[in-house]
């Protein structure tokens, strides 16, 4: 399979220690997973495999392309682990951008809601599992809108 | 006649050889006939040719010196690169004295601020290259403390903190006239040139010959400057590493046996590649893929 | 412990440019450690920018952002010694949070 190498044998990695905060109950046990959810993640959405699915989850409603939304992605990523990525858009009153890889295990990568006094453009660095579509969405006005391009990811050298 | 066949295996030899140093870009025609400062300027030549567009302190960016597209990536990591965090790791346990009262600036020149680029260098007393890692080391065992484990964690912190004062300091390594100093110098030089592992590729196979070419998806960095942005935090890692870090995964990867850290061989190998490049500034630490 | 939180935030106009970097393992789940088992998933789920008590950006984050998270965003207001208050919440309950300065 394609994919960083960080898919393979890492290191487990250092973990610093930070405040705890009781969520409703939940707590963490030594060899258990308690998989919290923060107040207002969108589990449902980050669950979700493919694109129309995710978009489903995320806003329900039907999405057009437009060419007003800019996709600011490498052409070839220099590592699958970390790819930047900027969506932006000249649209009007975006109060939603989300950033879909349509190939990784869970479609959503990122989603975040802007509020009237944010600009609309975020950039951020995320994990493709493989060459495949970044997908830039935006609500604007209430309508959904998008915009994708292709990325390639390749192993690195040395087989490492 | 009874010596052609030996003549002819000489010559073969000879051709060999010399195909070999010319195949592998080899900067010194032969092991002892050139000194340091010969090698050095034949070996920046090369890659000064190879890389017209490259401006020389560029050198350190590896990778990024020689491919635009990556280069792009690479300065929008920089915008807040993720080593930062082990600065202020390495800026804390710089500055947080020993249990004797005594810090790491005191067994450093300058209190260990801006000496990066001085490193490594031969310790005549003991007979050995010195690198940064190994002298963090010695300081710690001089003022009573267990040394860090090298590769990783508050050894690559604290050098990405001292490399980091050291920025834009050109490379100024010394080989004292000592023929122990030179021994070692040539048998970092012996090392990078000749083949190892399964793979029998040389580091010169892929960071001379193959330089500025990709490796499936990784842009080959050229030797010259190569340590220049080290301790790196490699995206492959997901964490900092230092010099060792990659020789020992480097060799791995060639499907060679690693040495372990701080071995005589790879500090050998350190000390030629900074000599190598003496002038690149420092431009630690780094982001790598 | 150290703050895992660093903020860059400076006005610019009538503007504030945001940039934080996060040191936070960001596991997804799919990875093996050297021994051969699956580490847990363990990511930042919300990560919120407050400016003058309102939220100018809430990001929702899955296990495919990568470690060490970084986010650079902007929006209008904010002025020279306002208080940005970021905060991050994970999936195992795990929070932290850090007030910056515009500059």
């Amino acid at each position: 399979m394609e994919g960083p190498s960080q898919f393979k044998m890492p290191s487990a990695t250092r973990r610093g220690a930070l405040a705890m905060l009781a969520l409703a109950g939940l707590t963490g046990f030594a060899g258990k997973v308690w998989a919290a959810v923060a107040p207002g993640w969108p589990e449902n959405a980050f669950k979700q495999k493919s694109k129309d699915d995710a978009v489903k989850a995320l806003y329900g409603k039907p999405m057009t392309t437009s060419d007003k939304i800019t996709l600011e992605v490498p052409e070839i990523a220099e590592n699958g682990a970390v790819v930047p990525v900027t969506v932006s858009t000249t649209l009007p009153n975006v109060t939603s951008i989300s950033i879909l890889v349509e190939q990784n295990p869970y479609t959503v990568a990122a989603s975040y809601k802007l509020s009237d006094a944010t600009l609309p453009s975020v950039g951020c660095r995320l994990k493709m599992a493989k060459t495949t579509a970044v997908i830039g969405v935006v609500e604007s006005g209430g309508n959904l809108y998008s915009t994708s391009k292709q990325v390639k990811v390749t192993l690195g050298g040395c087989g490492g | 006649m009874k010596s052609t066949p030996i003549l002819l295996a000489a010559l073969l030899t000879v051709a060999g050889i010399t195909s070999w140093v010319m195949d592998e870009g080899h900067a010194a025609a032969s092991a002892n006939s050139t000194t340091p400062e010969q090698d050095m300027q034949a070996f920046q030549r090369y890659f000064k040719q190879r890389f017209p567009n490259v401006k020389f302190p560029d050198f350190a960016n590896g990778p990024y010196a020689v491919n635009a597209e990556m280069r792009k990536q690479w300065e929008e990591i920089m915008q807040f690169p993720p080593y930062d965090f082990a600065v202020d790791e390495g800026k804390t346990a710089f500055e947080t004295p020993f249990k004797n009262g005594k810090t790491y600036g005191d067994c450093f020149p300058n209190k260990g601020i801006g000496v990066r680029q001085t490193f490594p260098y031969f310790d005549t007393k003991t007979g050995e290259v010195v690198t940064l890692d190994l002298a963090i080391n010695r300081c710690r065992a001089e003022n009573g403390e267990k040394p860090l484990p090298y590769q990783t964690g508050v050894m690559a912190s604290l050098t990405a903190y001292m490399s980091q004062t050291s920025r834009g300091k050109p490379f100024d390594i010394k080989i004292p006239d000592d023929p122990r100093a030179r021994a070692a110098y040539e048998a970092g030089k012996q090392y990078f040139y000749s083949r190892h592992g399964q793979l029998n590729f040389s580091c010169a196979s892929c960071h001379v010959t193959a330089s500025g070419q990709r490796l499936r998806g990784d842009i080959l960095a050229p030797a010259l400057g190569i340590l220049a942005s080290f301790p790196i935090y490699r995206s492959d890692w997901g964490s900092m590493g230092t010099i060792d870090r990659r020789f020992t995964s480097c060799s791995a990867q060639m499907r060679a046996e690693p040495l372990p850290p701080q071995d005589p061989t790879y500090r050998d190998l350190e000390y030629f590649l900074s000599y190598m490049s003496n002038g690149v500034p420092i431009a630690g630490p780094g982001t790598r893929p | 412990m150290a703050p895992t939180i660093r903020v860059r935030a400076q006005a610019s106009g009538d503007a504030t440019n945001v940039q934080a970097l996060i040191q936070h393992p960001m596991d997804s789940g799919f990875v093996k450690d050297s021994k051969g088992v699956l580490i847990p998933p363990h990511y930042i789920e919300t990560l919120t920018f407050e400016h003058a008590g309102k939220v100018v950006l809430e990001a929702f984050w899955g296990p495919a952002v990568s470690k060490d998270p970084y986010i650079k965003f902007g929006f209008k207001g904010g002025a020279k010694g306002d208080d940005l208050k970021v905060t991050w919440v994970d999936n195992l309950g795990k929070t932290d949070t850090l007030t910056a300065k515009i500059a």
